[in-house]
């Protein structure tokens, strides 16, 4: 067990880390973020980081066993399915993720 | 805008209570007092690095290997940076430091996902990023606070944050991006999950996702 003061050092150095990780691009010399290469990746980057944001958030799911994923790709379908129909977002998101805490806590499981 | 602040941040408490309180369990499990949970929100601020940060606290790692780990896991905010940069540049003072210190996962997918506030975005990058993380130290508190004696049926409720992020991607898809981009960014999902399915997935997926792009012929300029 360490002492106040050395996990206050410790939390000191994951925060200057952590920090340094978000501050890192506003030091970058604007000639180097505003080349034509960096615009190409810029432009799309939004979307890149929320598909991979959105694999990365299914990633423990389990496809090889029970129920094979079952419960995150339905809720899933469920919400872009939604979205692309009513456009509210709150609806996608509450719908979907209602129909998740059903299924994943086993309130669903008479019904297969 | 309050009310409008609210909503849009609404999908993100849904996460980030369950998973702050799963942060503070975790951490007074290991035999802290529970306001270091708060301390390590309001100061970090970065979910993975916090669970990492009980790990390596547990394996009693030392302050250099602390500091390399967490500054690799959360590498990946430098292309959050990269794209909000002009955006950001708008706030001024310590307005500006506060939003790029607050710029989590969450926080960069709905700034990027829903575009500028049409009437102020400054005020309302500002209030996004305070509320939240108001939601992330409240969470980790209570998580703390009520260690292993809660039992709110919280169970999925994580979920929220997949479906936050599949809802701003389908936004972004009907701005009608190149699709080259999306499939390079597959590719590399699928290689990363193959071989890194640990924490550096997202920095290598990402990286990979960058280099590809910039090896791919710029239509705009041909």
């Amino acid at each position: 067990m360490r002492t106040d003061l050395e996990v206050l050092a410790f939390v000191g150095v994951l925060a200057v880390a952590t920090m340094l990780t978000r501050f890192l691009p506003f030091w970058i010399p604007a000639r180097f973020t505003q080349n034509r290469l960096v615009n190409v990746a810029k432009r799309s980057l939004p979307a890149v980081i929320l598909l991979l944001l959105t694999i990365y958030s299914l990633k423990d799911t389990k496809f090889t066993n029970l129920p094979w994923g079952l419960p995150e790709m339905v809720s899933l379908a469920v919400v872009l399915a939604l979205h692309v129909w009513k456009k509210n977002a709150l609806l996608s998101i509450a719908a979907g993720t209602g129909l998740y805490m059903v299924w994943s806590n086993g309130l669903l499981s008479g019904l297969f | 805008m309050p009310l409008h602040l609210f909503r849009t941040s609404l999908p993100v408490a849904f996460g980030y209570i369950p998973l702050g309180m799963a942060f503070g369990v975790l951490l007074q499990a290991q035999g802290y007092a529970w306001w270091w949970a708060s301390v390590m929100s309001v100061l970090i601020y970065a979910g993975s690095a916090q669970f990492l940060a009980v790990g390596l606290l547990a394996a009693g790692a030392g302050l250099v290997d602390a500091f390399l780990a967490t500054f690799l896991l959360n590498l990946r905010h430098v292309f959050y940076g990269l794209t909000v940069l002009e955006r950001y540049r708008l706030l001024r003072g310590w307005r500006q430091g506060y939003a790029t210190f607050a710029l989590t996962d969450e926080t960069f997918s709905l700034l990027a996902g829903i575009g500028a506030h049409p009437s102020d975005d400054r005020r309302f990058v500002l209030g996004l990023s305070a509320l939240n993380q108001s939601w992330w130290v409240l969470g980790s508190t209570l998580g703390a606070l009520l260690g292993q004696s809660w039992h709110l049926p919280t169970k999925g409720l994580e979920f929220s944050l997949t479906a936050l992020f599949a809802v701003l991607f389908v936004e972004q898809v009907k701005r009608r991006p190149e699709p080259w981009p999306l499939l390079v960014a597959l590719g590399a999902a699928a290689v990363c999950l193959a071989f890194l399915p640990g924490k550096a997935f997202l920095l290598a997926a990402i990286s990979i996702s960058v280099v590809g792009q910039m090896l791919l012929p710029d239509k705009e300029s041909a």
